[in-house]
């Protein structure tokens, strides 16, 4: 069954002229998790603000738990936990506050909401700060009560808007290992990233956005074979930048890109760490010496120059 | 009810900050009495009002309904953080009523007026204020100035929903809020001011509520403009007229704009 389904959903702003969402479809399967990988701008919170009911779009159908989200909006909010980019909790209260508030609005009576905050308070490793105003937390224990806040009734979906931005890498490190456990458990999550190593690390599926459309579905790994996984790249002298264009190009069977201001060739190779050492030998036996060389596991870069032909343009959509 | 209980949930957060920041709550008060003391010693000595007690008696009414009619930018600017904090979004992907938290909003201002306006009315009595008609008469005035800061509360919820910035809320709130005031019979006599502007002030709904404390003071309203014209004959029928047309207005349009919110 599909928890979350999207289609063809259109968004613009500013009277039409910025176009959030431009017919965006995408579902989740129960159970799993999709991850909707794009840049600044693609429209990954305008789709999470849609399916939570947050925002209604300008045209398009979508459902949540198989209820739609245009004509049922209340009903959905029972099924749903959001946590947003912004970590949406009450900073000058305390930790403990604040899941009980929740809990409270999740109309559970006083004791229950008591109950359900310490659970959940030690379940994400901030018991020791309970008590303190959130103002006193790290981003990373912030994040984690805004995820804690999220499940305080334990939703069929949950959003979690770019979960891990801003964090520092422990921080990040901290979130991924909290999702994880919360997929062990079999929710159904809906998550948007902007790194393409977050998607791979969490998500079953991957959905990546460009300008508000879908551009790309898949398994990560169905979509780093489209990226043609590893990229080459070596960085040779002006004089050698020719033949070392035709030896990358026959090693990897790809048309190499030069950056010429670099001197930099790279290429997509399949078989990794092989071709880096064919493409050195034949270097190798030409006289030609590398200045630098080395293999880049694909960035979301890679996946937007491959799918669009440019690169990820970062720019701010207020929404 | 879920609607009451998740407003009352709302209001008891706010409560909650108050004891979690007490400086707040302090600050909140310290300016109301500033102003009392001030006003008290400043414009007291020169003011002539020839009323038994002196100016003290005419400006606590005034100072009163100024300071509950700040609750409009207390509001706005607690509205407009959340906004920005992104808590408002959090609110609204909860299964709660969405009038809930517009109403927790304004309740929990206006009890916060019920400590402002008590620890004022003590500054008052300390230097000099003695109201004479009664503590029925009294308890009536409060209630009045009670309700007509939740009525501007209202305004302040969707002053604070619209600004995209919590700073403009600030400048937006006193651009409504300090005419408003000042405009009026509150602090002197309106006949000092160009014709015009007498109409303006005698028409101020600051002034007629001004006028109606005044009058359930026991006092004789001498700043009042023209005498003649209906708000300064009836000022306690104006002032209710002008915060049920306020709520008419402001309240499903506050609900409605907090229903389509989003920073």
């Amino acid at each position: 069954m599909k928890s979350v389904i999207a289609e063809n959903l259109v968004k613009t702003y500013n009277k039409g002229e910025v176009k959030a969402l431009d017919g965006l479809s995408l579902d989740v399967e129960e159970g799993t998790v999709l991850s909707v990988l794009g840049p600044n701008g693609a429209g990954k919170t305008t789709t999470v603000r849609i399916l939570a009911t947050l925002l209604a779009p300008d045209s398009g159908r979508a459902s949540v738990g198989g209820i739609d989200v245009i004509a049922h909006p209340e009903k959905v909010r029972e099924v749903i936990g959001l946590s947003g980019q912004y970590a949406a909790v009450d900073e000058t209260l305390t930790g403990w506050d604040n899941l009980v508030m929740f809990g409270r609005l999740y109309h559970l009576n006083k004791k229950a909401a008591i109950k359900r905050a310490d659970e959940l308070l030690e379940r994400f490793s901030l018991t020791d700060s309970a008590k303190r105003p959130i103002k006193t937390y790290s981003g990373g224990m912030r994040r984690r009560l805004d995820l804690a806040a999220s499940l305080i009734v334990q939703p069929k979906v949950l959003f979690l808007d770019e979960p891990t931005t801003g964090l520092d890498p422990r921080g990040r490190q901290e979130m991924w290992g909290v999702i994880e456990e919360l997929v062990k458990g079999g929710v159904t999550l809906l998550l948007t990233t902007q790194y393409l190593e977050e998607a791979d690390q969490l998500a079953d599926d991957i959905v990546v956005i460009d300008h508000g459309k879908v551009i790309a579905r898949g398994s990560s790994d169905s979509l780093k074979k489209e990226v043609g996984g590893e990229r080459l790249e070596v960085v040779v002298e002006q004089s050698n930048i020719a033949k070392t264009l035709e030896i990358v190009a026959r090693v990897s069977g790809n048309k190499p890109t030069l950056d010429e201001g670099l001197r930099k060739i790279s290429a997509p190779v399949s078989s990794g760490s092989l071709a880096l050492m064919e493409v050195l030998r034949s270097m190798d036996s030409d006289g030609i010496h590398p200045l630098d060389v080395g293999l880049k596991r694909p960035s979301l870069d890679d996946v937007f120059m491959s799918l669009t032909g440019h690169a990820a343009e970062v720019e701010e959509v207020k929404s | 009810m879920s609607v009451i209980s998740d407003s009352i949930v709302i209001t008891k957060r706010q409560l909650l900050q108050l004891s979690r920041v007490p400086e707040v709550l302090i600050f909140s008060t310290i300016q109301p009495v500033m102003f009392v003391l001030l006003f008290r010693f400043v414009f007291g000595g020169s003011i002539e009002t020839g009323q038994p007690g002196g100016y003290v008696q005419l400006l606590m009414p005034g100072i009163f309904v100024q300071t509950v009619a700040f609750t409009l930018a207390a509001t706005a600017s607690g509205l407009a953080e959340d906004m920005k904090k992104g808590l408002i979004d959090r609110f609204r992907s909860l299964p709660i009523a969405r009038s809930a938290l517009t109403i927790g909003r304004t309740l929990g201002d206006s009890l916060l007026n019920i400590v402002v306006l008590a620890v004022m009315g003590l500054t008052g009595y300390l230097v000099g204020w003695r109201p004479t008609s009664g503590l029925f008469n009294v308890a009536l005035a409060f209630l009045f100035l009670l309700f007509f800061g939740y009525a501007l509360s209202w305004v302040g919820i969707y002053i604070g929903l619209s600004a995209r910035d919590a700073r403009v809320v600030q400048n937006v709130s006193f651009l409504v809020t300090f005419p408003l005031t000042f405009l009026s019979n509150a602090f002197a006599p309106t006949t000092g001011m160009p014709r015009p502007l007498q109409y303006v002030a005698e028409w101020n709904p600051v002034s007629t509520m001004v006028a109606a404390c005044r009058q359930l003071f026991g006092l004789e309203n001498q700043f009042g403009a023209t005498a003649g014209s209906f708000p300064s004959e009836n000022p306690l029928t104006m002032s209710l007229i002008y915060m049920a047309i306020i709520m008419i207005i402001f309240v499903p349009m506050s609900v409605k704009k907090y229903k389509n919110a989003s920073n």
